[in-house]
């Protein structure tokens, strides 16, 4: 495993491909008696897009969600194998799950703003984490962050009211910016678009884009397009297994697999 | 409508044609699903107004009970202090009875010997010791006239307000013709009043109705209840929050959830038992104290309150745990800072309708010996008291006219501070509650 990392940063420094942030090996993931994931190993670059694609069901959010072990809150859901970021095993016991999911952020389907002010709802994050210390540096937090989630406009006015009070799509960019505000080194994304309208939308895939620059992104989509236009990487689900995973030019264009083939045309799914 | 008239009536058995929503079968199908509908509703509004009957029935009776007991009849005497023999080193010394009989002789003229001792049954037996307090309280009455407004004894409270039945023959009435004769001159004078009965809330349990109240008890209630609160709403809340979000899904969890819901369908009368055995036999608490009470009601509002807090915890939508565990907060912030305050509401609707529910009951406090004869309220949770319900169970007991009217009265007060509880529940579930 060791050399495995080597030879792969060995690799990724020589033909100048981005690191990897976070590693899943031999993945499986049982919900009782039943597997939703079987033995998938994908790995996901540092400061890229990795998008994930597949037929509703088999096992996107299930991946997604390992990966910031929010598999912990279902009593039922059982994950083997291996999960690793920057080259540390997170299911090892002695891992700090707080420390993991400050540093693993998480954006939700449906956008889920906490029921208080917009302010209280970025400032939630860094005031338990203690990563400020004074009001005015909190303050300072909750600008940058919903300026980095391109909500700021919008708000700045109405940093008192509640946040539920938003519109779905500026619900969501406030959702991002609660993740942003945390400082993670990879926010995880599934469906973040699927109660948006298109214009919503299109500002959100903007938004993914600039973030790629300072964080790690996996998103969950069921639009092929948004696929195309935000990711760098893309791994094809099926059942429960990864059937293919390359860089997203490849995938649209030429996939190795005829289910990937398919899928990306609209042939099912 | 009219295009499928012209077209000719379909099969509508067979797969693949057109149904004929016209056809004189399918007419008579929706009107007697119609029917059926307009049933259902009637039936709805018969419950409804068996319900509504019961209550109006209930109060109706009560009220016309009761509402004699809002009024006390009284007389105003008039003492003039100068002429009185008074102890004036030491008004307490002074035999105050004799000064009272004085005065309220002086308002009649003379009497025979008997005619006196009917005359002074009139009044209320404590009335010189009601006087006495009064000078106590303020001796600077004592320079000259006052007057002073006592209340009447209960069978001339009766006839006062029109109670007894003047035309019976005069051995079986309890006041006789002379006293009824006395009572006109009294009223002729306008010395008798019938204010509105404060005595009923300011005044503790006494034998005699014109001087009883209701003050010991609802200070009781007061105790027991806040005792119940202090132990059943932390305690409640914490089980809720371990069952709801910590305890493993085992059979061992199960089983206490199982028993948790058994308990709430205990009789009541089970956990006046248990307090009996344990809190007095064990412990060696007080007898009739708010505290012993308080324990028992704690135990008993305990699984409806651990029951209602569960349910509202899990009423708030996962997808708000979920967030803040996406931030990276711990099960205790995300417990404490998300779930519980958006529980809240929910859960102090719980908490005040299972206070109302302990605020009515008699059994388990009649077992710890709560319907004691206590003449002054309690001052702390170890003193011996009464409460609302065993209180109006003593007096429905008491065989004196006047508790009548007055075991109604304290009926209609119960009500009144379990429909005040239940509206500010009610206030607190509209005001604050969502709806996800
Ligand atoms: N909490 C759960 N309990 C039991 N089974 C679950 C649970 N969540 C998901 N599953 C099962 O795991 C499998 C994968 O589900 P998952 O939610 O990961 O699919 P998905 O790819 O995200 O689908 P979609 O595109 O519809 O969101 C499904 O068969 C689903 O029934
Ligand atoms: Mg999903």
């Amino acid at each position: 495993m060791l050399t495995d990392t080597a030879i792969e940063t060995k690799l990724s420094s020589m033909t100048n491909q981005p690191s990897i942030k976070m590693r899943g090996e031999k993945v499986d993931v049982f919900y009782g008696e039943k597997q939703a994931l079987f033995g998938v190993d994908l790995n996901v670059p540092e400061q890229q897009v990795m998008a994930l694609i597949g037929p509703s069901g088999c096992g996107k959010s299930t991946f997604l969600r390992c990966l910031n072990r929010m598999n912990d809150t279902i009593d039922i859901c059982k994950v083997l194998g291996n999960i690793t970021l920057d080259g540390e095993d997170i299911y090892d016991p002695k891992i700090d799950v707080v420390e993991l999911r400050a540093r693993v952020g998480m954006v939700f389907q449906k956008p889920n703003p906490f029921p208080k002010s917009i302010y209280e709802n970025i400032a939630y994050g860094p005031r338990i984490h203690g990563l400020t210390k004074s009001k005015a540096e909190l303050d300072e937090v909750v600008e940058s962050s919903l300026r980095k989630a391109a909500i700021w406009e919008e708000v700045k006015d109405r940093l008192q009211e509640p946040g539920t009070g938003l519109s779905g799509g500026q619900q969501q960019r406030l959702c991002i910016a609660r993740a942003i505000a945390v400082s993670p080194e990879v926010i995880l994304m599934d469906e973040p678009c699927s109660a948006l309208d298109p214009i919503a939308t299109a500002k959100v895939e903007e938004l993914i884009d600039e973030l790629r620059v300072n964080f790690t992104i996996v998103i969950v989509t069921h639009s092929m397009q948004q696929a195309a236009r935000v990711s760098q990487r893309t791994a094809m689900f099926h059942l429960g297994n990864l059937v293919e995973e390359g860089p997203t030019d490849k995938m649209f264009t030429n996939p190795d697999n005829k289910l990937t083939q398919d899928y990306i045309t609209g042939r099912f799914g | 409508m009219s295009a499928a008239a012209t077209q000719p009536a379909v099969q509508t058995s067979k797969r693949g044609t057109a149904v004929n929503w016209q056809s004189s079968e399918m007419l008579a199908l929706r009107k007697k699903r119609y029917a059926a509908d307009r049933r259902l509703q009637a039936y709805g509004m018969l419950a409804i107004f068996f319900a509504l009957g019961f209550l109006v029935v209930l109060i109706g009776t009560l009220t016309f009970t009761g509402y004699r007991a809002f009024t006390q009849s009284m007389v105003t005497i008039d003492i003039d202090f100068s002429s009185a023999e008074i102890n004036r080193e030491n008004p307490m010394e002074s035999n105050w009875r004799t000064i009272f009989r004085k005065a309220v002789i002086d308002d009649v003229g003379e009497l025979s010997r008997s005619e006196e001792r009917d005359y002074f049954s009139m009044f209320t037996s404590s009335a010189p010791f009601l006087i006495r307090d009064q000078i106590i309280a303020d001796p600077s009455i004592l320079d000259g006239r006052a007057s002073f407004t006592v209340p009447m004894s209960d069978p001339i409270d009766q006839l006062a307000k029109g109670l007894v039945d003047t035309d019976l023959p005069e051995n079986q009435r309890r006041v006789n013709d002379k006293q009824i004769e006395l009572f006109n001159k009294l009223e002729a004078k306008g010395a008798i009043s019938q204010p509105f009965n404060w005595g009923l809330f300011f005044n503790s349990d006494s034998r005699f109705p014109e001087l009883a109240g209701l003050a010991g008890a609802i200070s009781g209630s007061f105790w027991l209840l806040l005792v119940c609160f202090l132990i059943s709403f932390p305690v409640g809340i914490a089980a809720a929050i371990y069952l709801e979000e910590f305890a493993p899904k085992n059979r061992f969890t199960d089983l206490i959830e199982i028993n948790i819901n058994n308990l709430a369908a205990v009789p009541s009368v089970v956990f006046g038992l248990l307090g009996l055995a344990v809190f007095l036999g064990w412990f060696g608490l007080p007898r009739s104290a708010p505290l012993v009470g308080g324990m028992v009601l704690a135990l008993m509002t305990l699984p409806t309150l651990i029951i209602v807090t569960r349910a509202s915890l899990k009423s708030v939508p996962s997808s708000i745990k979920e967030a803040a565990l996406g931030v990276g907060a711990s099960k205790h912030e995300t417990i404490l800072h998300h779930i519980l305050p958006l529980s809240m509401p929910t859960i102090m609707t719980g908490t005040i309708i299972g206070l109302a529910q302990a605020l009515g009951e008699t059994a388990p406090l009649l077992l710890i010996g709560m319907n004691a004869f206590i003449t002054s309220p309690p001052s702390g949770v170890l003193e011996a008291s009464t409460a609302l319900p065993t209180q109006i169970y003593i007096w429905a007991d008491s065989p004196e006219r006047g508790f009548v009217a007055r075991t109604s009265a304290a009926i209609l007060v119960l009500l009144g501070f379990l429909v005040l509880m239940n509206s500010i529940a009610i206030f607190l579930r509209q005001r604050f509650e969502r709806r996800w």
